[in-house]
């Protein structure tokens, strides 16, 4: 292990201080939430704006200035609503989505026109597709120039309408409280996504009153939360029925805060229950009759649990193809139960035998209820022969990885180590790839928003930013960046801004020196022709130089971002640089962890393929034991 | 081909026409015809979209309408129980000796002339897709020149509205 030798001085006050820094500004902005509620008059729409967003409880934004949102940094100064300076507007996006992910309040990022807010395009796209509640403030050029290919103008209301839940673009300065509430209701209710309030430069200048709250003008927007009961009875009918139910855990669960409900039912039912990638944390990873994550790289037990089943209970999921394989052959003996906020998803990808459109949470507590009703009946389901078989699924074929042959260090141990030893009550914000599904697979979720990650749209370069966003939210939380080679290239800039603002994320990068991912895909299905993928040929960068040669090394980039670099390539080494890390609360710590190019993730069900050809590790086709159930 | 004609109530602000037709391509739903116009209520426009719903079923492009915010009220309007109508204009050639056949042709399909002049005869035309199809069909021997058509506009049958007391049914929000 080799590591920076730079103590911070005095870094136990600095720790302090910065973890005053985090959580006063929190007080603050609550307590200034209903002063900022008092009307005004003759003001800017600037001034407007930063009042609304203080009305709204925004505690912090993040964000970058320029020309066409210059307006609204002037009152924002002075504002007790906090500005985090990014590096870069996706930065600024995934660190919203990563504080809305952490905390369930809206986060908030701001922009200036044209390449500041096409840069918020990504991290939008994703938000929408995780349904991610968050705000989006972008700067346009001024109303008389729209239009005209003016500098920096960039259509983003046009650009974003696919990848947002609304946006809005404001055309006077007496609308901003209203659209700014809107905008607040719209992310935060119903199915969550990402809203975008564009504001030209000269309705910021112009003079308006200012009154709060606004009246909210949306006739077209309903959403459906109470579960109709009717179609719950029928639900409850369905499952006191199963003979090999399972509960379909997704994202909604946690966005709803539905995870006391859901063990209610869990416990009520017997039934086994999986989590997807979306939904980890949403049922404890240390209850028996959680069977993990179901998909492409789901346990044996949880992707065959559905297959198998009877009787599909989908909870705030949405039949992704990550989860479902082949369609057409999946669990193709399972009646389903479909639950969603969005009736949009039900029946989209699956045929649902009984929907139901309403709040997670509301429709697992009437669901449970329903069913208590049937077992009190005498209709209870014998679920042992169900466990029996999934318990032998369970048992035969474990998560588990080998080490590399050549020596190097195992990503997956370092993982497992990681989740070990920071713990449950740590949060993990990974990007994507296979430190992802590794991450999902070998760390124990015991609660909810301690997992944190880039589901629907996979964008590579979430962890970092998305890691400062909920470190901000949740300070004297350990906040764990997963981070491949690769994705750690495309936003480590933002540890910049962690150094400078205080916010003392640690990252982990899980350094193969490739694109993991894609490179596992080449060795399975392109005959190994790495095309493209190695990010560095270990021993051979530099031309004639001999001595091995990282580009970069993370060691001094994390020093020159103003991190504390750390590097580990033993397994001997793992826990004492983990516990090095997990000491340091004074400053962002970067760990390099150099491990072995050719881990593969396992189990896996090639893209396109049915379900039922899940391989539990490279050609070890599992034995399912047809017909026993 | 599996035609359904929706009428849309949406919110008369700029860029609901963009949504729509955007939503459409992204999810490769099929429009057969799309018009937009006023209401009886300023506030609100009326789209009257005509879709092919075999490649996707007409609920779920219905369902991902209703989630745009500014759509106010979707209802299905099929068959007997609605009106519908499309405007055509047509301009055919029509010298001296041809002129006859083609006033006639308009007379049978209960046409209008619009204009007249040496070579050609332009001629208005409204009806079901069905007619309009059916005098093009009569028309073209003759040599059409120009023509434009409308898409479809509908309301259904009956004392009933989309809006106000005694309402029609909307495409259900709920699954």
């Amino acid at each position: 292990m080799t590591s920076t030798q730079h103590e911070a001085p005095g870094s136990e006050a600095a720790t302090r201080e910065a973890a005053a820094a985090l959580t006063g500004v929190e007080t603050t902005a609550r307590s200034l939430a209903d002063a900022a509620a008092e009307p005004a008059t003759g003001i800017t729409g600037a001034q407007s704006l930063v009042r609304s967003l203080e009305a709204a409880g925004v505690d912090v934004v993040f964000g970058i200035p320029g020309g066409a949102i210059l307006p609204a940094y002037d009152p924002l100064f002075d504002s007790a609503v906090r500005h985090v300076l990014v590096r870069h507007e996706q930065g600024a996006g995934h660190a919203a989505t990563g504080y809305a992910q952490a905390t369930g309040r809206v986060g908030v990022c701001i922009a200036t026109s044209g390449p500041g807010a096409t840069n918020l395009v990504t991290p939008l796209a994703d938000a929408y597709m995780d349904s991610v509640p968050i705000v989006a403030i972008t700067g346009q050029v001024p109303s008389a120039a729209i239009g005209t290919d003016a500098f920096q103008e960039a259509d983003i209301r046009g650009i974003t309408m696919p990848v947002t839940k609304h946006n809005f673009l404001v055309t006077s300065a007496a609308e901003i409280p209203q659209r700014i509430a809107e905008a607040f209701h719209l992310a935060s209710t119903g199915r969550p996504g990402p809203v975008l309030v564009d504001i030209p430069k000269d309705v910021l200048q112009a003079t308006t009153d200012f009154a709060w709250p606004p009246r909210l003008d949306l006739p077209g927007y309903k959403p459906t939360t109470r579960p109709h009961g009717k179609q719950v009875r029928e639900a409850a009918t369905l499952i006191a029925g199963a003979r090999r139910p399972v509960l379909y855990v997704g994202g909604g669960v946690l966005k709803a805060r539905a995870t006391e409900e859901l063990a209610e039912l869990a416990r009520l039912t017997g039934a086994p229950v999986v989590t997807t990638l979306m939904a980890r944390g949403a049922f404890p990873d240390s209850d028996r009759q959680h069977l993990g994550m179901p998909g492409m790289h789901g346990t044996v037990a949880a992707v065959t649990a559905l297959q198998k089943s009877d009787v599909i209970v989908a909870l705030g999921a949405r039949f992704d193809d990550r989860v479902t394989g082949e369609l057409s052959s999946f669990a193709p003996e399972a009646q389903v139960v479909h639950a969603d906020i969005d009736p949009a998803e039900i029946g989209k990808n699956r045929k649902a035998d009984v929907p139901i459109v309403g709040d997670a949470k509301e429709t697992i507590a009437q669901l449970t209820e329903a069913l208590r009703a049937e077992h009190a009946a005498g209709r209870a389901p014998d679920l042992a022969a169900w466990w029996t078989q999934l318990d032998d699924w369970r048992e035969r074929y474990p998560l588990g990885y080998d080490w590399p042959e050549d020596g190097a260090l195992s990503p997956q141990y370092v993982i497992e180590r990681l989740g070990a030893i920071a713990g449950p009550d740590a949060i993990y914000a990974s990007g994507v790839g296979q430190h992802q599904m590794w991450a999902a697979q070998f760390i124990r979720y015991e609660k909810p928003g301690t997992w944190l990650n880039s589901g629907g749209l996979g964008t590579m370069g979430y962890a970092v930013p998305a890691a400062m966003g909920a470190k901000y939210g949740c300070p004297d939380t350990t906040v764990w960046a997963i981070d491949g080679d690769g994705c750690f290239q495309m936003t480590n800039q933002e540890l910049a801004t962690c150094a400078i603002e205080g916010i003392p994320v640690k990252v982990a990068v899980i350094n193969n020196g490739n694109l993991g991912m894609v490179r596992q895909w080449q060795t399975l299905f392109y005959e190994g022709r790495y095309s493209n993928t190695k990010l560095q040929e270990r021993g051979t960068g530099g031309g004639a130089r001999q001595k091995p040669v990282r580009i970069p090394d993370f060691v001094t980039l994390a020093e020159a971002l103003g991190c504390i670099g750390l590097r580990c390539e033993s397994r001997d080494d793992v826990d004492a640089v983990i516990e090095k890390a997990m000491a340091i609360n004074y400053a962002p710590v970067v760990i390099d962890f150099v491990v072995g190019s050719d881990a593969q993730v396992w189990p896996m069900v090639a893209a396109g393929a049915s379900n039922d050809a899940i391989l539990a590790a490279r050609d070890v086709r599992p034995v399912f034991g047809d017909g026993q159930v | 081909m599996s035609r359904h004609t929706l009428s849309v109530l949406v919110e008369n602000k700029s860029g609901v026409l963009a949504r729509v037709s955007a939503l459409f391509s992204r999810r490769g739903f099929n429009i057969e015809s799309l018009a937009v116009g006023p209401t009886e209520n300023p506030d609100l426009s009326r789209m009257t979209i005509v879709v092919d719903a075999e490649s996707q079923p007409l609920e779920q492009i219905t369902k991902q309408l209703n989630k745009l915010i500014e759509i106010i009220k979707i209802v299905e309007l099929d068959g007997d129980a609605a009106v519908q109508r499309e405007l055509l204009l047509v301009k055919v050639r029509a010298a001296v000796t041809e002129r006859t056949q083609v006033l006639q042709t308009a007379e049978l399909f209960r046409a209008r002339v619009i204009d007249v002049n040496t070579d050609t005869v332009t001629l208005e035309a409204t009806g079901t897709p069905d007619k309009l199809q059916a005098l093009l069909a009569v028309l073209a021997p003759l040599g059409i020149k120009e023509m434009a058509q409308s898409g479809t506009v509908a309301l259904g049958r009956g004392p009933r509205a989309m809006s106000g007391a005694g309402t029609l049914r909307p495409v259900e929000r709920t699954a």
